[in-house]
């Protein structure tokens, strides 16, 4: 099947997938009589990510990262927004959603809720290909090989149920689960987030050699800056619901833009232990999704704040000339003719 | 030894095979002695009822009225004899099938309905969750002795109305589990991922939601046996369901009730039968219910 899809159809310079104006709100009930309410999770979301790299996704948590992936994914319906995928609109005549679903699969974070409590580790592999037409006994034989693949010995493996594995053993099944489907793009969803460190480390390396050996494209979402940092070729930065920063790793690591992100690297806690910084990152707690800020959603903890960022949306733009085209941010210290006063008076 | 130890290395390859999951719940469930004791008066009660023809001592039907109300011990009448000089261990016997009948039925019939029910709204949600469960909730307010007596009553009295009301009457509760557990089940992250690899709604309820559900809801409708055949021998009690002479527990409490100053421990054996069957299968399901946790 992956024979009649060319792989790479659009060239290398073509993005895998073009995300544009992504927009997700929940109803939630108001606290005031019942009342419904809007918890803007996803708000205006634009991104690409490129053939072959890791885009790495970072943000305090319930800035809206599961959503945005659960979104990509077409497990929630967006509000607005368009997918393109390797240069075809995703669903109104383009490539259908069945195989866009092939193209790309996720890892979830819980590896034990993500796993069938009643499907031995080989059944919950070979569902995917089954879906798709491959007959039971090949999808078995493919789920051997990658189990195989991701370090489990089939004849040891293939037979138990998930309780009977360990975090990182389940972790490794769940990762076979998603590529029994030949897929193009994986999103691993705080993949790592819930394994002890040595087996994270395992699994991190695991993934790398999966991504080279399969020539996978990972959009990677974590919390840990540190294994962000370790996998990324680039790095995005959400906060409630909006992108404030996207660009190289190196550059949004050491020479970032937005006063959020320069907030969240400058808290990281460094790997070597003498240089640890304890200092709190930025003052207080995220705000309420349900009514953000206006203006730019940060200023009410941004140490730039002025009172045209009450004001003014940033939009995501370019930072200039040093930070080089493929890095934006969204901030109006970096937006020409803003009224900051760091701004350039255009 | 080395014929042990070559048997154990000439499957190198043999794929490890591991306890399935109902092989691990009876494996607990066996270790529970309450629910095992419970089971066995069960089992016993299941074969007394189908072996009624062959293990009666007497007649359950004719009675000689010069021997009515005789105490429990009596020569020829080990527990006694009812109001019509019948012998009441054989009625005792026979009751079982009427009384189990009465009490499995109806909730076979609301798990198959109800559940299908529950599962579809749970699985789909939106409108026709809100639809269906609201309309279930309309007949779930009331409470079920009402309307198991308004349903008979409308119906008719008769062993199939009886059947058919108290089977209505279960619907409701078991809908509600079943669309509790299965709009949690839904949720789950391996249904979102049966979803991701875009599979039919069909086949992810086949494959992923109906193996993690219905041993819930079972264990749920097996506790509303105990109910169904109490309010089946009310609705009997009431001249509702059974007819007499056809033995059944509930009916014969309500024909021995004007002995209960004469022979009180005749006239309050059919509710004993009643309390003991009723526990059981009670205890049983509670037992089940532990058994099937996953946690282990
Ligand atoms: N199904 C839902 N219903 C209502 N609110 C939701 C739902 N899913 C997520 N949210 C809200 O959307 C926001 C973003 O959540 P999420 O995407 O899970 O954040 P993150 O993954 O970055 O921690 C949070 O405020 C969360 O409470
Ligand atoms: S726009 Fe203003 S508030 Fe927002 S990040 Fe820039 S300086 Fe801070
Ligand atoms: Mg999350």
């Amino acid at each position: 099947m992956s024979a009649a899809a060319p792989l790479d159809r659009g060239g290398p310079a073509q993005p895998l997938l073009t995300v544009r104006g992504l927009v997700k709100h929940f109803a939630v009930k108001g606290s005031l009589f019942g009342a419904k309410a809007m918890v803007r999770a996803v708000d205006g979301v634009d991104f690409e990510i490129l053939k072959g790299e890791t885009l790495g996704v970072v943000g305090e948590s319930g800035c809206g990262k599961s959503t945005t992936a659960r979104l990509l994914m077409h497990l929630i319906e967006p509000d607005a927004g368009t997918l393109i995928f390797d240069g075809e609109t995703v669903g109104d005549g383009g490539l259908t959603m069945r195989e866009f679903r092939r193209q790309v699969q996720m890892v979830f974070q819980d590896s034990y809720a993500s796993l069938n409590p009643r499907l031995t580790v080989e059944a919950s592999i070979a569902f995917g290909p089954q879906v798709h037409g491959v007959q039971a006994r090949q999808a078995v034989d493919r789920a051997h090989g990658l189990l195989d693949r991701v370090g489990l010995d089939p004849s040891r493996f293939a037979g138990r149920y998930p309780h009977e594995l360990s975090g990182g053993q389940r972790q490794r099944v769940n990762i076979a689960r998603a590529l029994a489907l030949q897929p193009r793009l994986l999103i691993l969803d705080e993949a790592v987030s819930a394994l002890d460190k040595s087996v994270e480390a395992q699994v991190l390396n695991l993934l790398l050699d999966l991504k080279e050996e399969f020539g996978l494209t990972y959009l990677f979402i974590s919390h840990d800056l540190n294994v962000v940092r370790f996998m990324s070729d680039r790095v995005a930065v959400m906060y409630l619901g909006k992108m404030a920063e996207i660009g190289p790793a190196g550059a949004v690591f050491d020479k970032a833009a937005h006063p959020y992100s320069a907030a969240l690297t400058r808290s990281m806690p460094s790997m070597d232990p003498d240089h640890r910084t304890e200092e709190a990152p930025i003052a207080g707690d995220p705000p309420n999704p349900i009514n953000p800020p206006t203006g730019c959603r940060f200023h009410t903890r941004c140490t730039f704040a002025e009172s045209v960022c009450s004001t003014r949306v940033p939009a995501l733009d370019p930072v200039g000339p040093e930070g080089g085209p493929s890095h934006l941010a969204a901030c109006l210290m970096h937006e020409p003719g803003s009224g900051h006063s760091k701004a350039e008076a255009s | 030894m080395a014929l042990l130890r070559f048997g154990a290395d000439a499957m190198p390859s043999a794929i490890e095979s591991s306890e399935g999951y109902w092989a691990s719940v009876w494996r607990r469930l066996r270790r529970d002695k309450v629910a095992m004791i419970a089971g066995a008066v069960v089992l016993a009660l299941i074969l007394m009822a189908v072996f009624a023809p062959y293990i009666v001592p007497a007649d359950p039907f004719s009675g000689r009225m010069l021997r009515r109300l005789r105490p429990i011990g009596t020569e020829g009448y080990p527990l006694g004899s009812d109001e019509l000089g019948r012998d009441m261990l054989s009625r005792l016997i026979y009751g079982a099938r009427m009384s189990l009948l009465m009490g499995v039925t109806p909730v076979i019939i609301a798990f198959g309905l109800g559940s299908t029910l529950g599962i579809v709204a749970g699985y789909l949600g939106g409108w026709f969750n809100t639809i269906a469960m609201r309309t279930i909730d309309i007949f779930y307010a009331f409470p079920s002795v009402l309307l198991a007596v308004a349903l008979s009553g409308a119906l008719g009295a008769g062993l199939t109305n009886a059947l058919v009301s108290l089977s209505v009457v279960f619907i409701p509760p078991i809908a509600r589990v079943a669309e509790s557990v299965t709009t949690q089940v839904r949720n789950r992250d391996y249904v979102e991922a049966a979803r991701a690899s875009g599979a039919p709604g069909f086949t992810i309820v086949r494959v992923h939601v109906l193996g993690n559900v219905l041993g819930p809801i079972f264990v749920y409708a097996t506790s509303l046996i105990s109910v169904s055949m109490i309010l089946a021998s009310g609705l009997s009690f009431l001249g509702l369901g059974v007819r007499p002479p056809e033995p059944e527990w509930g009916l014969m409490l309500n024909t021995l009730r004007t002995a209960i100053y004469t022979q009180p421990w005749v006239a309050a054996l059919p509710g004993a039968m009643i309390f003991i069957t009723s526990i059981s299968f009670n205890l049983l399901s509670d037992g089940l219910r532990s058994a099937m946790d996953v946690k282990q």
